[in-house]
């Protein structure tokens, strides 16, 4: 009932005029954003949190600027099925099932259909992680209130080691990844000691350390326009729509065959959103297969099936949800969205972590709150200008990505008032975008830089406190964890010899 | 691309082997530390400054030692790509947009902010999309006006302007 009452109290202050604003545009964006290829959340919340230092100017607090970012978060879980289905492009990597048998129903004139399934799998998704994430995460917070250094360096282990096993790319690549982002945050002073270190080649920019946002806007704003103008050929084809009342009602009486794609989507979603490097790409494959899997029909999906299209924009709305409980209640985020996020709150002056929720139940239960709300303004926003966005879909990129370009620069400016970061965020995203073309994955090293500051003085405390490296496997908690994260990271190794010996 | 990932895993370690010697650089206000002393544990048992990064940077080497390993025995979907690194539209948008990024960079310092985005704008929309003058004299004229009452207006974040700035002192009399 506490919990209950939090959550009304956080709703009402979400509903105030400023934060609901604030919501209304951030979900704007990030259907805006979510719909463009190219551009997904990580984008959006990237190349805008250098104004939300303006946001925080006008209110004074931590709670309007997230719920402002929150709200592009959830945009874009939403906007990125419309690309998907009208461009047969996905807005986002989290809509790339979602073109599976939305491109199909576009192609067989049901674009509407697939878009108004899009719409309500989303919002249905999303509500189902909403409730989950109220019950979860203050539990989780109570449990991590206990946790020492090692339990908090164990968990970064855990994180970096999820990314290393089951992230899929090539392991010394996503390792080196790792570590590249790590070394990137320990640039500038030795917190510790207070040592200045790592001042490459002397240049006196680099003692203030290299900024989260330089990093971050670079690789999404920059790296990845490079790579999308390279990959699209600044060329798409879109699908007609009929968008009309007639044509609404019609679709929305088709979605009670989207049932079962919609449930398995929103609790596979959140609960594979929780943990790190899975997030919500492979959440909404993976509710894609299993609905196909258990379907009475495996045929029809991959030829225009309704539950191809609820199933995976389910998940990834639920999953947008499930990333933000470590991020909320441990400090450590599950996605490269939910970084920029955390990375926004130290920014702002707060400390992420379960004391968060004892210590900032101002922040936090509006933030919840704006959930509700967020979601509630993203379907009706999604379903009442989808014409819009559809015209806003045949803007060239030719316009859009100088304005992008523009914008990040600007922002980076606006946000440290320093042309070497300026300078350094060009020059990393050219850099990002080398490494995306040879394969080296970027969100580790993005997770990386975020969680840099928290693991190196936590391993560093550990061991001065204990003595020792057996301490990460000898307490209750952080044992199991640091077991969990070793094999983890042995998984690939095992995985071959696995093969190789069934092979012989 | 089987090229390329050979030579930039041998850049990535050459970083690695820089980023290990950086790790051990003496404080500066105590040049006589020996280099590499801050890579270990003190005499109070805490790990010295330069025990993460320089370790961080060994684990780097070894992951590019890997990398090259795969290429050799052909075991990364790069080493046996015989896809061109860039192809020709990949070169000539390197060279237009990255090119044109740097151009912006360095008319920044000439033009400051607003001036450097007309003339990117222009250079982009015109040059590079073949969007009608009207139109790419509009965007290019509205965004730095945009840019201008939202950063130096509104909110008093000064962008710099360059060799315009005193263009921008009248307006500063009428908006401030």
């Amino acid at each position: 009932m506490e919990v209950l009452g939090h959550l009304i109290e956080g709703i009402m202050v979400a509903l105030e005029p400023i934060n609901l604003g604030l919501a209304i545009i951030g979900v704007i964006i990030g259907l805006f954003v979510g719909a463009m290829p190219g551009l997904g959340s990580v984008n959006g919340v990237a190349i805008l949190l250098p104004f939300t230092f303006v946001i925080q100017g006008f209110t004074g607090g931590a709670t309007s600027p997230m719920i402002f970012l929150a709200s592009i978060y959830y945009g874009a879980m939403y906007g990125g099925a419309i690309s998907s289905i009208t461009l047969g492009i996905p807005g986002a990597s989290t809509a790339v099932a979602t073109t599976f048998d939305g491109r199909p129903l576009a192609l067989q004139g049901k674009a509407h259909v697939a878009l108004m399934t899009a719409a309500i799998a989303s919002f249905i998704g999303a509500t189902i992680s909403n409730v989950l994430f109220t019950g979860f995460a203050p539990v989780l917070a109570s449990v991590a209130l206990n946790f020492g250094n090692p339990e908090i360096f164990a968990l970064m282990l855990l994180a970096f080691a999820t990314f290393a096993g089951l992230g899929g790319d090539d392991f010394p690549k996503t390792i080196f990844s790792i570590c590249f982002g790590l070394a990137l945050s320990a640039v500038g002073f030795d917190i510790i000691s207070g040592e200045p270190r790592l001042i490459f080649f002397d240049i006196q920019g680099f003692s203030h350390g290299i900024r989260f946002l330089v990093l971050a806007i670079g690789i999404y704003g920059i790296g990845e326009m490079l790579w999308t103008i390279n990959t699209s050929r600044y060329g798409s084809s879109m699908s007609k729509v009929e968008v009309n009342f007639a044509s609404i009602t019609h679709a929305l009486s088709r979605f009670r065959e989207a049932w079962r794609g919609t449930i398995i989507g929103s609790f596979l979603g959140f609960f594979v959103g929780i943990l790190p490097a899975a997030g919500a790409t492979p959440g909404s494959l993976m509710a894609y297969g299993v609905t196909k899997m258990t379907s009475k029909n495996p045929e029809k999906f991959g030829k225009g099936s309704i539950n191809g299209v609820a199933a995976p924009e389910a998940a990834n709305n639920a999953a947008s949800t499930g990333a933000m409980l470590p991020m909320m209640t441990l400090g450590i985020p599950g996605s490269p969205t939910t970084a920029v996020l955390l990375a926004g709150m130290v920014i702002w002056g707060l400390q992420p972590g379960p004391l968060l929720f004892t210590n900032q139940p101002d922040f936090v239960w509006p933030l919840i709150g704006s959930f509700y709300i967020s979601n509630v303004v993203a379907v009706c926003v999604n379903i009442a200008f989808i014409p819009v966005f559809l015209w806003m879909l045949r803007m060239p990129f030719t316009i859009l990505s100088p304005l992008i370009f523009v914008l990040s620069l600007v922002g980076t400016y606006a946000a440290y008032m320093d042309m070497f970061d300026v300078w350094l965020m060009v020059l990393i995203g050219i850099g990002g975008f080398f490494m995306r073309i040879l394969d080296y994955p970027v969100a580790p090293a993005v997770l990386a830089i975020v969680l840099g500051p928290i693991a190196e003085p936590t391993l560093r405390q550990t061991l001065l406190q204990y003595e020792t490296f057996t301490i990460f496997f000898t307490r209750p908690i952080a044992g199991p964890i640091t077991v969990i994260a070793i094999i983890l990271i042995l998984l690939p190794g095992l995985q071959f010899l696995y093969r190789k010996f069934k092979g012989a | 691309m089987r090229r390329a990932e050979i030579v930039t895993a041998f850049l990535l370690g050459i970083f690695s082997v820089y980023l290990m010697w950086k790790s051990g650089d003496p404080p500066a206000w105590n040049p006589s530390i020996p280099r590499f002393a801050n890579i270990g544990f003190d005499e109070t048992g805490t790990p010295g400054s330069g025990f993460w990064p320089f370790w961080l940077g060994f684990i780097m080497l070894i992951c590019t030692i890997w990398i090259g390993i795969n290429w050799v025995l052909k075991k990364s979907p790069q080493s046996v790509s015989e896809e061109p690194f860039l192809d020709d539209f990949g070169k000539k948008m390197l060279l237009t947009v990255g090119g044109g990024l740097i151009g912006f960079l360095v008319f920044i310092h000439i033009l400051g902010f607003y001036g450097a985005i007309f003339v990117f704008m222009i250079y982009y929309m015109k040059f590079l999309g073949r969007h009608s003058w009207v139109l790419t004299l509009i965007i290019s004229t509205a965004l730095p006006v945009i840019c201008f009452f939202f950063f130096d207006i509104a909110m008093r974040i000064v962008l710099p302007k360059g060799y315009l700035e005193p263009l921008f002192i009248p307006l500063y009399d009428i908006f401030l």
